[in-house]
């Protein structure tokens, strides 16, 4: 009796069966001043949606959680993280991430401020980390470098570098 | 993260009539602990309601003197809010306390009661948790339990409710305002948290088909005497291990109210009112406050950890 081997069935086959292309919903963002469109999946994050379809990448996905602010983006003019947030909430909003600071070629207070204190050693926080400080600057509740140390408690460094951290944002307060 | 639908509610009726039509869904707002624990496969919704556009954002004096909060006001909005900081400091500091300021910008006051447990194992969806899959075991009665309850506790769960803005409306005596299919109704801030017992999956008494939609401040703020003092293990942005909300209100030398709620060491919220109201019962009598007493109320204004 000839044996025939079983039909090997792909391995993408259940899964395409079972799982319904994502429905795409339209989303209207002004991001960094420039109106833009986007079609996401409704558990798209903004961060995914910024790094992975604006290819806006200096906004980092660090934790993923919210525990670490390296997505710290500015929504509507405040400080949130963007990797606890649906794109798809945030139709028709504001957005501005670190690359969107600069003003015709001129670095932002709080990014030249960083650079003359030598706030960052790996950098990987520093996006997060100016963008929350733009947040803080705008909200006007900080006016000692504890209350900058307090209120800046959402953004993580794992160099270490919070001293130059809070020098810096205290001369962009000047500023 | 599974896949979902989303949907917006167009008013607070459509929202009722929404999660009713789909007892899988449920609603989001802020979404800082419920997109989080959706990452973590802990919650699966098929489907979310976004109630972050409807009209509850404001913060309005009661005829009785007191203030309405709308479900949707972000905690640092209300932690900020002129009104709170000079009559009711004492909730401002709790929020204060909490979280980050990205996460008060994002969380909403509403969504504040309603967050989840922060115990290690809730998360954990390789271990055993009560108020995750009920039957199935408590894994923190004899595991890493420092950030556990102390009181409130029972043989199915120690959890602990992780707001500090809930610990300050205890305190306060707030009240939580709901809207079901069944129409409005108002629960005491005492009865809304519920404590674990043989029931640890059920956080609150609300019900599945109702939502927040106000919190009401009663006019007493206690902007005189008060105190948040939060214990954690480090500075700042950390969970309680203890919290105590703390307030007086003093004629002269005697004690006339006095308030105090605890949070972090225990189970849920309902039970630091219930000790609260037996520390304000004995304390409402009016009584000369012993020499050593004048000291402790004035540290309790301003007093921050």
């Amino acid at each position: 009796m000839a044996l025939t081997r079983p039909a090997v069935r792909p391995m993408d086959t259940a899964a395409t069966d079972t799982i319904a292309a994502p429905p795409k919903m339209s989303v209207s963002l002004t991001v960094n001043g420039i109106d833009t469109k986007l079609e996401v999946a409704p558990w798209t994050t903004l961060l995914d949606a910024l790094r992975d379809r604006l290819d806006l990448t200096g906004t980092k996905k660090g934790c993923d959680h919210g525990q670490c602010g390296a997505c710290t983006v500015l929504v509507d003019g405040r400080r949130i993280n963007a990797c606890l947030t649906l794109a798809v909430m945030k139709d028709g909003a504001q957005v501005t991430t670190i690359e969107g600071l600069a003003k015709d070629g001129a670095l932002h207070p709080l990014q030249q401020a960083f650079i003359d204190h030598d706030a960052f050693q790996c950098g990987y926080c520093t996006p997060g980390q100016i963008c929350s400080a733009a947040g803080l600057i705008a909200e006007g509740r900080a006016n000692s470098a504890d209350e900058i140390r307090e209120l800046m408690s959402g953004n993580i460094c794992r160099c270490g570098a919070y001293p130059n951290i809070v020098a810096a944002i205290q001369q962009a307060m000047k500023s | 993260m599974i896949n979902f639908q989303y949907a917006r509610a167009s008013d607070v009726a459509d929202a009722v009539r929404q999660i009713a039509a789909n007892p899988d869904a449920k609603f989001i707002a802020g979404g800082t602990n419920l997109i989080d624990l959706m990452k973590e496969d802990v919650e699966r919704p098929a489907r979310l309601i976004d109630i972050s556009r409807l009209p509850l954002k404001t913060v309005e004096e009661t005829a009785g003197g007191g203030l309405r909060i709308g479900a949707l006001v972000p905690n640092s909005d209300l932690a900020y809010h002129p009104a709170v900081e000079q009559r009711y400091p004492l909730l401002s500091s709790a929020i204060l306390a909490g979280a980050s300021q990205q996460l008060r910008n994002m969380a909403s006051t509403g969504g504040n009661l309603l967050q989840r447990t922060r115990c290690f194992y809730f998360y954990d969806t390789a271990t055993p948790c009560n108020k995750r899959e009920p039957g199935s075991g408590c894994s923190a009665i004899n595991g890493i339990n420092r950030i556990n309850a102390i009181l409130g506790t029972s043989e199915s769960c120690i959890a602990t409710h992780p707001s500090d803005m809930c610990v300050a409306l205890a305190a306060l005596e707030a009240k939580v305002h709901v809207i079901g299919p069944g129409g409005e109704r108002v629960i005491a801030f005492e009865d809304f948290h519920r404590l674990p017992g043989n029931t640890p999956q059920l956080d609150t008494n609300l019900l599945p088909n109702e939502i927040v939609t106000a919190v009401e401040l009663p006019p007493k703020g206690f902007a005189a005497n008060y105190s948040y003092l939060k214990i954690r293990d480090r500075l700042s942005y950390a969970f309680a291990l203890v919290s105590v909300a703390a307030a007086l209100e003093l004629e002269g030398e005697t004690i006339k109210d006095a308030r105090l709620a605890l949070g972090g060491g225990r189970a849920q919220a309902v039970a630091r009112c219930r000790r609260r109201s037996r520390a304000a019962r004995a304390a409402r009598q009016p009584a000369d406050l012993p020499p050593r007493g004048r000291p402790a109320a004035a540290r309790c204004q301003g007093v921050r950890a």
